[in-house]
């Protein structure tokens, strides 16, 4: 059974957000992370970019297959972690820590649709 | 610890001996050149081996030991039509008349060649139903882009070029799909498949009501990848035809249809051949690819040049086209891979032909009556050419995934079937045996995977360890992603190597 903190929000398409005042902090989901497998590279957004929700800001790619991220909240790209650039098995070996993709200072609500962890553990069953 | 059948075989690299020669040159009767004088710094650090015919001979002799192909055993990998190319194909293709052909030779002097094509293009047209067929392209995905492309030309010569901007993909396709219509400019919208496997209808209506004027196609595979025919086929091209839009059928799984039924019947506009798929020229690593497209009467103006076509009954290869697309590749398609094609049509014939897709699709509905147990299938009804069938309850119990059964199927003496596509099924197990495998051998597979499930539940180890009998074990994918290395240096100061070395082992 995969880890998923009660702590955080989540998306349908496996994103989750963690809320720090004005800045969200975002990666993909452990359940994300083990359907996917072994981590190779992680293509990841500019500082200064500004995603609106839902919108396409990177992609990970796996020795599977090459999937999108979403952006589960609307705002300006803060922070991207460049770690993952040389060590993209932190996204396998700790999403919610280490293996966090971005940051973006919101610019709206966090959207009412994200999921919590009880709503989370229904879609990655 | 694990059993080692054959010994691990050394590189070429590792057997060459300096001053060692595989034939003796004649004595350089030019004066001799210094190349730096004239490239500037050469390298040296080449290392290309030195060897003897005799150990080069036994040298590849024994590589081709322990090779595995459909001439050794069953290759059930779903998606990929891994069907047994008739050695009828290879003797036609071998005729001199067709192997010495000149690619620049003038047109006039090779009016067999110029039979073969046509010849070829007749018979696709009467097995797909379309009105016309080149054979240009140059693999699957060529065909695939070339279609977007005739798709492209035709709305730019109705005024609609910049409106219709976007290309509707199941989210069940092949990745070439998306791939073909962003690479000729169009933005891809994916449609989800339904909990009966085929497109959903619900959403594909919605999307057509709000975007419709904007949809330049559809690409559709049919049987779509989860080996199930689109009930409703000719609904879905009248929905797209009604929005002003075209329909592409997505060929790759045209052996369940061959002689059976026809795509140009069901509504498309056009649609690309896989020949090295379904019709038996070669495939994997014997390739080239060889595509061929299928249009119906509006595309053709638009078609590739030149087109191979008779006039006053004789067979012409047109260039005078002024609408055409241009050409698509260099020379006019793989034209070997024709002739073999050719042979495997004319070998069938019309007569014959249904006995491909029905015994494929028997084949197939055995395999996946036999598995229903150990592995079901992702969607309770009949399939088609391929089965498709899910592991999840051995990853959920047991840990055990679809990837580790594949490997296990090595050390059983099979082939792995296709893991992980398509990728809304989890933990999907992909089988498409196709038509040229007879019942003991289906029966062998069978046994085969269900001893493997039986091992999942009892002895998980057996199958995470996977394989164990072969020469390498389970290589360290994602360290040949991150540092792909293919480079041979000699010697141990070559610390990579050495460290890649222990880890396969």
């Amino acid at each position: 059974m995969s880890n998923i903190p009660a702590d955080l929000k989540y998306t349908e398409s496996h994103e989750w957000v963690r809320v720090d005042g004005d800045v969200a902090t975002i990666g993909i989901t452990d359940h994300a992370q083990s359907e996917l497998g072994d981590v190779v590279y992680v293509d990841l957004p500019t500082v200064g970019k500004s995603l609106a929700i839902g919108e396409t800001f990177g992609s990970v790619e796996s020795v599977k297959t090459v999937s999108d991220l979403y952006a589960p909240v609307a705002g300006e790209v803060i922070e991207v972690n460049g770690e993952l650039a040389s060590a993209s098995e932190l996204v396998n070996s700790d999403p919610y820590g280490q293996g966090f993709m971005i940051k973006i200072r919101l610019s709206g609500d966090v959207p009412g649709t994200l999921l919590d962890a009880a709503g989370y553990g229904a879609v990655a069953h | 610890m694990r059993q080692t059948t054959v010994p691990e075989p050394k590189l070429i690299f590792e057997k060459s001996r300096a001053g060692r020669v595989g034939c003796n040159l004649p004595k350089c009767d030019t004066p001799a050149v210094d190349l730096s004088s004239i490239l500037g710094e050469t390298r040296v650090d080449l290392h290309l081996p030195e060897i003897a015919e005799l150990d080069l001979l036994r040298h590849f002799t024994n590589l081709s030991h322990i090779n595995y192909g459909i001439e050794t055993g069953f290759y059930p990998l779903g998606s990929c039509t891994m069907k047994y190319n008739p050695k009828i194909n290879e003797t036609t293709a071998r005729m001199t008349g067709f192997a010495n052909l000149h690619p620049l030779q003038p047109v006039e002097t090779i009016p067999g060649a110029l039979e073969i094509l046509h010849g070829v293009q007749s018979i696709l047209c009467q097995v797909t139903g379309f009105d016309y067929i080149t054979l240009q392209p140059l693999a699957g995905a060529h065909g695939e882009m070339t279609c977007l492309m005739l798709v492209r030309a035709y709305f730019e010569s109705r005024g609609e070029g910049q409106k219709r901007k976007i290309v509707l993909v199941p989210d069940s396709a092949h990745g070439t799909n998306p791939a073909s219509a962003a690479r000729c400019g169009y933005d891809v919208k994916s449609i989800p498949t339904d909990a009966e496997g085929n497109t959903n209808l619900a959403v594909l209506t919605q999307v057509l009501e709000e975007i419709g004027d904007q949809v330049a196609a559809l690409m559709l595979t049919n049987p779509s990848t989860l080996g199930l025919f689109e009930p409703n086929i000719e609904k879905i091209c009248k929905m797209i035809h009604d929005a002003g839009g075209q329909v592409f059928c997505d060929g790759a799984n045209m052996n369940a249809m061959v002689g059976t039924t026809r795509p140009g019947d069901h509504g498309f506009d056009c649609m690309h051949l896989n020949l090295h798929k379904t019709f038996s020229t070669p495939h994997g690593g014997g390739g080239p690819g060889c595509g061929a497209i299928g249009l119906q009467k509006h595309l053709e103006p638009f078609l590739p040049k030149p087109v191979i076509r008779t006039e006053s009954g004789k067979i012409i290869a047109d260039e005078d086209r002024p609408h055409s697309i241009g050409r698509v590749a260099g020379f006019y398609g793989q034209f070997l891979m024709e002739v073999r094609a050719y042979t495997y049509l004319m070998a069938y014939g019309k007569e014959n032909m249904h006995r491909i897709s029905k015994f494929a699709v028997l084949n197939a509905n055995y395999v996946r009556a036999r598995l229903k147990e150990v592995l079901p299938p992702a969607h309770d009804r009949p399939c088609m050419h391929e089965c498709i069938l899910t592991a999840e309850k051995y990853k959920k119990e047991k840990g055990v995934r679809a990837l580790d059964i594949s490997k296990r199927l090595i050390d059983y003496g099979f082939h792995p079937a296709t893991n992980y596509f398509p990728l809304i099924v989890p933990e999907c197990f992909m089988i498409e045996p196709t038509e040229t495998e007879n019942k003991e051998t289906l029966d062998e597979f069978c046994d085969a995977l269900i001893a493997i499930c039986h091992e999942a539940e009892t002895d998980p180890s057996l199958l995470h360890n996977a394989p164990s009998t072969k020469i390498v074990g389970r290589l360290d994918e994602t360290l040949a992603v991150k540092q792909l290395d293919v480079r041979w240096i000699p010697g141990a100061e070559n610390k990579e190597y050495t460290r890649l070395r222990q880890a396969i082992s």
